[in-house]
């Protein structure tokens, strides 16, 4: 700024106005990690109520090898409901993903469905992420340009996506894959799963972007106020059209991640994994008025999802009884959330 | 009885990093209009959504006729007789306006139902009583500002309170809507009714007030008669110093043409606009509520499409079709809605102050997050921006506080056209004179300042030259040598002769 006003009273106005004063902020504090206090209670109950299983050191890396696709799922659930969207089409894209990947990534034999084809693994992965990013760039302009509701949108996508996934694997598993492939979901680098490894660094990058860059700025800028957003110069429909391809492209990269650890891609892969990611973003402080959101705190959701779902498998809690826990658990989370915006 | 209607004493109320109030008492009589002064974050909000049951206050006592009572939530504070117009408009948009008036307490038929045909007809019997001309079955949305303030003040009365806040009532109507209002106050305290009313406005305090009580930093000052108050005492109470010169114009050197505008159409708010703006100018326009001052300029700086006519920034005739497009050929727009088109309540004061300036700061999209927080930084000295720090949420902030941050949100972007609808809505006489201050000192800077405001000193303080405008179309041109406000009044109704051109 060139401007100089010269003006010994601001400045008086402004010292009147000392930051120092009135300390530190402690309820934002307990509101901002009360979740790593809710983990660390989890953790410890069930470690208490499984007498010590749930902590052995392999069940907790299977609790996080498992929750990897819901993480990841998450975190492109968490870009697009900070921008008040949802998206309910991630599951069936997942799904359309996995076929389509592990189609790619079959071992010759007569079972194939590209008999003879043997591609690079990656262009297998590639083609999976690519189905997704186009599903979800689909969603994208139908929300951005035909100014379809979200939630109605990515409906639609949701059943078509599944449509597609079971048509094109003719309703059957595509089973019989590369190693390598299978690799993705079970195999370790240096001790630790490939599933967590692409979990933390697709985090790390979300993380980056919505902290460090324009692109992550205008995303809390048009969750805030898309009107005052638009005003302030930023293109909304671009927006919307990158965050909901976003989306499609982490959702293809569950679709690997699950049919790699499975080794078959599944039509039916994913079904109701839209649920656990709107339930780990919302309980890690994602708010459905917009605009506010971290990807750290639905990592931390995804787990404690993840912890859940482990936990009680092991405390023999049968699937129905889960299902009501859960959404006890989604609900609480909302009113909590309702309360911290009062 | 007690000789006051309302006295509260001893509050103090404390948010994260700010003590908003200190011990403050209030005494009001019934029947009197109490005006509560004070600068921008001076607590006076705080204090009323304290008495409103919005808050609830840390310590201290408060006494409706005689009885001490405790406030829980706004629908005891209506019960206590209580209701209070807030500063932000409040009304539910997607509603129209009689469902807005009786939000919460919809009058039902004989079958214990919710009936529409009830609720228009009595908000038609208390538009007529107060003579507001507005159809009760309009969505609230498709109102203008001043529009859906007026719906709020019938709202406000329309419970038969014995207690009505006003927080800054008229900071969003013109001033034929602030005389309907005064009037509408003379006769609530004919009837015995207290009003607590919040204004910046100097002249409007003298008018009607009968108390004054000013607040400081959180703090009380003085509760005095108004007709022992002029002024510049009561600039003083409010400033705790003196303040000479209101309206700083400082003569600039009048360069080329740096935004023209012709032939433009939207609608029926903007009929063949055509003006042009030089550097080290200030243009003020002028004009009556719903002459379509505020659609000229978001016409032209492409929040809606213009139907036709031209733009030309620095000679260059600009397309601009979304506000991106404006920003990027220098405009700049500090719009007149500050909740709806202008904060991002849930955001940080930084990310609201530096959201439109981003592309300079973050070079190949990566942010210079060091650069970012010392021009915002920069900013707040400058404005002299009441906030514990850069990351509090702009939602926190008193009202004028966030106008500043606005502000500074375009100052940013440097841009060579800064237009700005009502500059000083809501912000304290201080503050005022420092925004016209750096108004000044932008124009001497070169750059040209295109101005709406409904306040006529304001305008004849500040502009260079004076556009009048009437039902979409620009009826007159003053220079400032010759604007009165007898003469911009006179083209602001033109309606009879706007096939005249303008001068
Ligand atoms: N909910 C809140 N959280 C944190 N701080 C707040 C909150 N509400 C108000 N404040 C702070 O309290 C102080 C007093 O604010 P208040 O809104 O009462 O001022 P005001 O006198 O009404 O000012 P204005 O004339 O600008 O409207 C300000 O510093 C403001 O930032
Ligand atoms: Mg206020």
């Amino acid at each position: 700024m060139s401007t100089d006003l010269g003006s010994t009273a601001a400045a008086e106005a402004a010292a009147a106005a000392d930051p120092s004063e009135g300390g530190f902020d402690w309820r934002h504090f307990l509101r901002t990690y009360a979740i790593i206090g809710i983990l660390l209670v989890f953790v410890v109950a069930l470690t208490i109520l499984t007498k010590g299983t749930f902590s052995q050191p392999e069940n907790l890396i299977n609790v996080v090898r498992q929750v990897a696709a819901i993480g990841v799922i998450a975190i492109g659930m968490t870009f697009v409901i900070i921008t008040l969207g949802i998206d309910l089409s991630v599951g069936s894209i997942l799904a359309l993903a996995a076929v389509v990947a592990t189609s790619l990534a079959q071992k010759p034999s007569d079972r194939m469905m590209y008999a003879g084809l043997d591609l690079p693994i990656i262009l297998a992965v590639l083609g999976g992420l690519a189905v997704g990013g186009l599903l979800g760039f689909t969603n994208g302009v139908l929300i951005a340009k035909f100014r379809i509701a979200p939630f109605i949108a990515t409906l639609g996508m949701m059943t078509t996506a599944r449509g597609l996934a079971l048509i094109y694997s003719d309703g059957r598993p595509v089973s019989l894959l590369e190693d390598p492939y299978n690799n993705i979901g079970q195999g370790s680098i240096a001790g630790v799963p490939i599933p967590i490894i692409l979990f933390a660094v697709v985090a790390l990058g979300a993380h980056m972007v919505l902290n460090y860059t324009r692109f992550g700025r205008y995303v809390y800028a048009v969750g805030g106020n898309e009107q005052a957003a638009r005003v302030s110069g930023i293109r909304i429909s671009r927006l919307t059209l990158v965050i909901y391809t976003i989306s499609g492209v982490l959702s293809g990269l569950a679709g690997v991640i699950l049919s790699a650890r499975i080794g078959s891609g599944n039509p039916q892969l994913g079904t109701g994994i839209e649920l656990d990611a709107i339930t780990a973003a919302v309980i890690g402080g994602t708010s459905f008025k917009g605009g506010i959101g971290t990807v750290w705190g639905t990592a931390v959701g995804a787990l404690i999802i993840g912890i859940i779902n482990n936990g009680l498998d092991l405390l023999d809690v049968s699937p129905f009884m889960q299902m009501v826990v859960k959404g006890v658990i989604i609900v609480l989370a909302i009113i909590l959330d309702e309360r911290k915006n009062a | 009885m007690s000789e006051f209607v309302l006295e509260m004493s001893g509050i103090s109320k404390s948010f994260p990093g700010v003590k908003a109030l200190q011990g403050v008492g209030l005494r009001v009589r019934p029947g009197t209009v109490h005006s509560l002064m004070g600068e921008n974050g001076a607590g006076k909000s705080t204090l009323m959504k304290i008495l409103a049951g919005i808050y609830s206050p840390d310590e201290g006592t408060i006494v409706l006729d005689g009885t001490p009572v405790t406030v829980a939530d706004p629908r005891a504070a209506l019960a206590l007789g209580v209701s209070m117009i807030h500063q932000e408009l409040s009304s539910v948009p997607e509603l129209t306006v009689a469902e807005n008036i009786f939000l919460g307490r919809e009058p039902r038929n004989r079958y214990g139902l919710v009936s529409r045909k009830i609720m228009v007809r009595r908000t038609r019997e208390i538009f007529d009583r107060w003579e507001i001309r507005i159809n009760p079955r309009s969505a609230m949305k498709q109102l203008s500002i001043a529009q859906a303030q007026m719906v709020e003040i019938a709202k406000a009365i329309s419970f038969g309170s014995r207690i009505i806040v006003m927080d800054e009532p008229t900071s969003a109507i013109t001033e034929r809507e602030v005389g309907h209002l005064h009037r509408m106050i003379g006769q609530l305290r004919e009837a015995g009714t207290a009003i607590i009313y919040i204004t910046h406005k100097m002249d409007e305090v003298f008018a009607i007030s009968d108390d004054v009580t000013i607040f400081r930093d959180g703090q009380w000052v003085a509760t005095k008669p108004a007709a022992e108050l002029d002024r510049d005492k009561l600039i003083a109470l409010m400033v705790g110093r003196e303040l000479t010169d209101l309206f700083p114009k400082e003569e600039a050197p009048i360069g080329d043409v740096v935004l023209r505008v012709s032939g433009l159409n939207r609608g029926s708010l903007v009929r063949d606009v055509s003006f042009e703006v030089r550097r080290g100018e200030i243009l003020g326009i002028a004009g009556l509520m719903g002459a379509g001052r505020t659609e000229v300029l978001e016409t032209i700086f492409g929040v809606h499409p213009a139907e036709s006519g031209t733009v030309e920034v620095n000679g260059r005739q600009r397309r601009i079709r979304e506000p991106r497009d404006a920003i990027k050929a220098g405009l700049a727009l500090l719009t007149e809605d500050r909740k709806r088109t202008g904060i991002m309540g849930v955001l940080s004061v930084r990310d609201n102050m530096s959201v439109a300036a981003l592309p300079r700061y973050s070079p190949q999209g990566m942010l210079r997050r060091g650069s970012i927080d010392e021009a915002c930084e920069d900013q707040r000295r400058r404005l002299a921006l009441k906030t514990p720090s850069l990351n509090q949420l702009i939602q926190n902030l008193s009202g004028g506080n966030q106008q500043k941050v606005l502000l500074s949100r375009w100052l940013l972007t440097l841009p060579d056209v800064l237009m700005i609808d009502e500059p000083t809505r809501g912000i304290d006489v201080g503050a005022k004179s420092e925004i016209h201050r750096l108004m000044s000192a932008l124009a001497q800077q070169g750059k040209a300042i295109v101005m709406v405001s409904s306040e006529m000193p304001e305008v004849l303080g500040m502009s260079d030259r004076v556009l009048v405008m009437c039902e979409g179309r620009i009826t007159g041109e003053v220079p400032r040598s010759e604007a009165t406000q007898e003469r911009i009044m006179h083209f602001a109704t033109a309606t009879a002769h706007h096939t005249t051109p303008a001068a």
